[in-house]
C-alpha cells in the first residue's frame, strides 16, 4: 500500500476537517504554525524579536519561556496578526485560531454563555450552532451551571475557564495562550494545567503557550523553547518526552525535576 | 417585617431623616430666634410656606403650571442635547480626524459661560420657548458630550484586540463593544445633563418675559412682590424637579448596569 506523497504529518491528522474548508480564505498552512526567520523591530528601533524560527505541528504543544519583556508575547501577537513583524515569514491559519489573553478579557455586560458565544458570533456563525457549541465548550471547561452568571460573579480561575471556552467554540487548529494563568494562585494554576492538557488530548490542536513558570512549561509541553532577554532569540529547544495524557503526579517525578533544571540552566545562561 | 429588618432600615434611613429634621429645626430657629421682628418675614416658617404656596388653590395652580412649563422646557432641551451629544460623540469616537478638528471647540465652548449668551438668544430667537430650549441645550450639551466621548474611548485594549482577532468591523465594534462599555459614562453624562437642563430652563425663564410662565419668572415676580411664602414654595418645587430627574435617571442606570458594573452593585 503506497499512499500518495504524504509529507511528514503529526499522528492524529491527515487532512483538516472538511467542514471548515470553505471558510478558509487566507493561504492556509495545513499543519499548525511556522515561524521562519521572523524579526520584529519597533518603530523606535528596539528589537523585540530577533530571527526566530520554529514550527508547531498539530498534536504538538510548544511553550516559550523567558524573562519578562523578552518578546514572548510579541511572538503571539505576530502569529495572530495583531502586530506586524518586520522581517521573515510567519505562516499560520488565522481562520481557525484560538487565542487566550493574559487577562480573561470577558465582556462584563455579557453572561458566561454570551461571552463564550462571542467569537463565534463575531465570525458570523448561525445562532443555533453557536449556542450548541457554546454549551459543549462550557461543559468541556467545567462551567456548567454558571451559564447565566456575569463575569464579576466569577473567581479568577472561572474567568480563565470562560475565556478558554470562548476560544474553543471555534474548534481552533492552532491554539495560543499568552500567560493565561499568571495571575492565578498556584493551586488553581495546576488544576487548570491538568484540565488544559485534557483539552489538548481531546482536541489535538497545535498549542503555543507563553509563560514564565518553568514547571508549567515542562508539565504542559512536548517542547520548551527558551528565549533570551531582549532582543528575544530562541536559545534552547528542549524536548519533553513524557507521553500524554499526563497525570498530576508527574510533577513529583525525578525526571520532571531534571527537565525543569535543564530549562532553568538554559535561561540562566541567556542572562550571562 | 422582622425586628432585625426594621433595625437595618433605621440604620439605613435614620441618618438621612435626622438631617432633614435638623434642617427643619434650623429653619424654625432662624425664623423665631435669629431674625428680629422686623426682618422675620424674609424667612417664613415651613408650615406657613406650605399653607401659602400649596394649600391655597390659586397659588398652587400657578406654581404647578410653572413647574409643568419649566419641566417641559428642561425635558425637550435634555432630549435634544442627549441625542446631539450621542451623535457627536460617536462620530468623534469613530474618526480621530473629526475629533481633532472639533474637540478643542467643545472644550472652549465649555469654558464660555453659556449663561452670558442668554440675552443674545433673546435677540435671535425672540423671548419664547425656542430661546429657552436653546439655552438648555447649550448648557447641557458639552458636559454630556464629554462624558459620552470619554466612555466610548475608554474601551479596554484587550477587548479591542479580541474584536480585531475576530475581524470585527467598525459597526460591530461600535454596537457590541464601545457603546455597551460606555454605558456607565453615558449615564453619568445624562445625570449631569439633566440637572443642568433644569438650571438652564430656570435661568432662561428669568430672562425671557414672553411665552408660557415658568418657575423662573414666577420666582422673580414673587421676590419683587415680597410674596415670600410663594417664593419658598417655588424654590422647593424647583428643587424637587431637579431631584426627581436625577433619581429617575439614576434608577434607569441602575436597572441597566447593576448586573455587571461595580458602581451600581447592590449593597449587600
Amino acid at each position: 500500500m503506497s499512499s500518495p506523497t504524504l509529507p511528514e504529518s503529526s499522528s492524529n491528522n491527515s487532512e483538516p476537517e472538511l467542514g471548515s474548508v470553505e471558510r478558509v480564505s487566507a493561504p492556509r498552512h495545513r499543519d499548525g504554525l511556522e515561524f521562519d526567520h521572523v524579526s520584529m523591530v519597533f518603530p523606535d528601533g528596539t528589537h523585540a524579536v530577533d530571527d526566530v524560527s520554529f514550527n508547531v505541528r498539530r498534536g504538538e504543544f510548544v511553550t516559550v519561556v523567558g524573562p519578562s519583556g523578552c518578546g514572548k508575547s510579541t511572538l503571539l501577537r505576530i502569529a495572530s496578526g495583531l502586530t506586524a513583524h518586520t522581517a521573515g515569514e510567519c505562516r499560520v491559519d488565522r481562520q481557525q485560531l484560538g487565542y487566550v489573553f493574559q487577562d480573561a478579557t470577558l465582556l462584563p455586560w455579557r453572561t458566561v454563555r454570551r461571552n463564550v458565544e462571542l467569537n463565534a458570533e463575531l465570525q458570523g456563525m448561525a445562532k443555533t450552532e453557536r449556542r450548541q457549541r457554546a454549551n459543549e465548550a462550557i461543559e468541556l471547561v467545567g462551567l456548567t451551571g454558571h451559564e447565566s452568571k456575569y463575569p464579576k460573579q466569577l473567581s479568577g480561575g472561572m474567568k480563565m475557564r470562560c475565556s478558554v471556552a470562548r476560544a474553543l467554540v471555534l474548534s481552533p487548529s492552532v491554539f495560543m495562550f499568552d500567560e493565561p494563568f499568571g495571575a492565578l494562585d498556584e493551586i488553581t494554576r495546576e488544576r487548570l494545567n491538568d484540565e488544559l492538557l485534557r483539552l489538548f488530548v481531546h482536541e489535538g490542536f497545535a498549542g503555543l503557550f507563553i509563560t514564565h513558570s518553568i514547571a508549567e512549561a515542562v508539565f504542559l509541553s512536548t517542547r520548551v523553547l527558551c528565549m533570551s532577554a531582549r532582543p528575544g532569540r530562541i536559545i534552547a529547544d528542549i524536548p519533553i518526552e513524557f507521553p500524554y495524557p499526563r497525570q498530576h503526579e508527574l510533577r513529583y517525578e525525578a525526571r520532571f525535576g531534571e527537565l525543569c533544571g535543564q530549562v532553568s540552566e538554559a535561561l540562566k545562561e541567556a542572562h550571562g | 417585617m422582622s425586628l432585625r429588618h426594621l433595625g437595618a432600615r433605621i440604620v439605613q434611613y435614620g441618618p438621612v431623616i435626622a438631617v432633614f429634621g435638623a434642617f427643619i429645626g434650623i429653619w424654625y430657629l432662624v425664623h423665631h430666634v435669629i431674625l428680629d421682628d422686623r426682618r422675620r418675614f424674609i424667612v417664613p416658617p415651613p408650615h406657613r410656606v406650605i399653607e401659602g404656596a400649596f394649600l391655597k388653590s390659586k397659588a398652587r395652580s400657578e406654581l404647578l403650571e410653572g413647574l409643568v412649563n419649566t419641566g417641559r422646557i428642561a425635558l425637550i432641551g435634555f432630549v435634544i442635547a442627549s441625542v446631539a451629544a450621542l451623535v457627536g460623540a460617536v462620530i468623534m469616537a469613530l474618526s480621530r480626524m473629526v475629533e481633532r478638528a472639533l474637540f478643542p471647540y467643545a472644550v472652549a465652548l465649555q469654558t464660555i459661560p453659556i449663561l452670558a449668551l442668554v440675552p443674545l438668544f433673546s435677540v435671535w430667537f425672540g423671548p419664547t420657548r425656542t430661546a429657552r430650549v436653546v439655552t438648555c441645550v447649550l448648557v447641557a450639551l458639552f458636559p454630556i458630550l464629554t462624558s459620552f466621548l470619554f466612555g466610548l474611548k475608554s474601551v479596554d485594549r484587550g477587548h479591542v484586540d479580541l474584536f480585531r482577532l475576530n475581524q470585527a468591523g467598525v459597526r460591530t465594534r461600535l454596537f457590541k463593544l464601545q457603546l455597551p462599555a460606555a454605558l456607565p459614562s453615558i449615564f453619568t453624562g445624562l445625570r449631569i445633563g439633566a440637572g443642568l437642563c433644569v438650571i438652564g430652563a430656570l435661568v432662561a425663564d428669568f430672562f425671557f418675559t414672553r411665552g408660557d410662565m415658568g418657575l423662573g419668572r414666577l420666582l422673580n415676580n414673587y421676590a419683587k412682590r415680597l410674596e415670600y411664602e410663594k417664593l419658598f414654595g417655588g424654590v422647593i418645587l424647583a428643587s424637587l424637579l431637579g431631584v426627581a430627574i436625577y433619581v429617575l435617571i439614576g434608577w434607569l442606570g441602575n436597572r441597566m448596569l447593576r448586573n455587571w458594573h461595580e458602581s451600581e452593585a447592590r449593597a449587600a
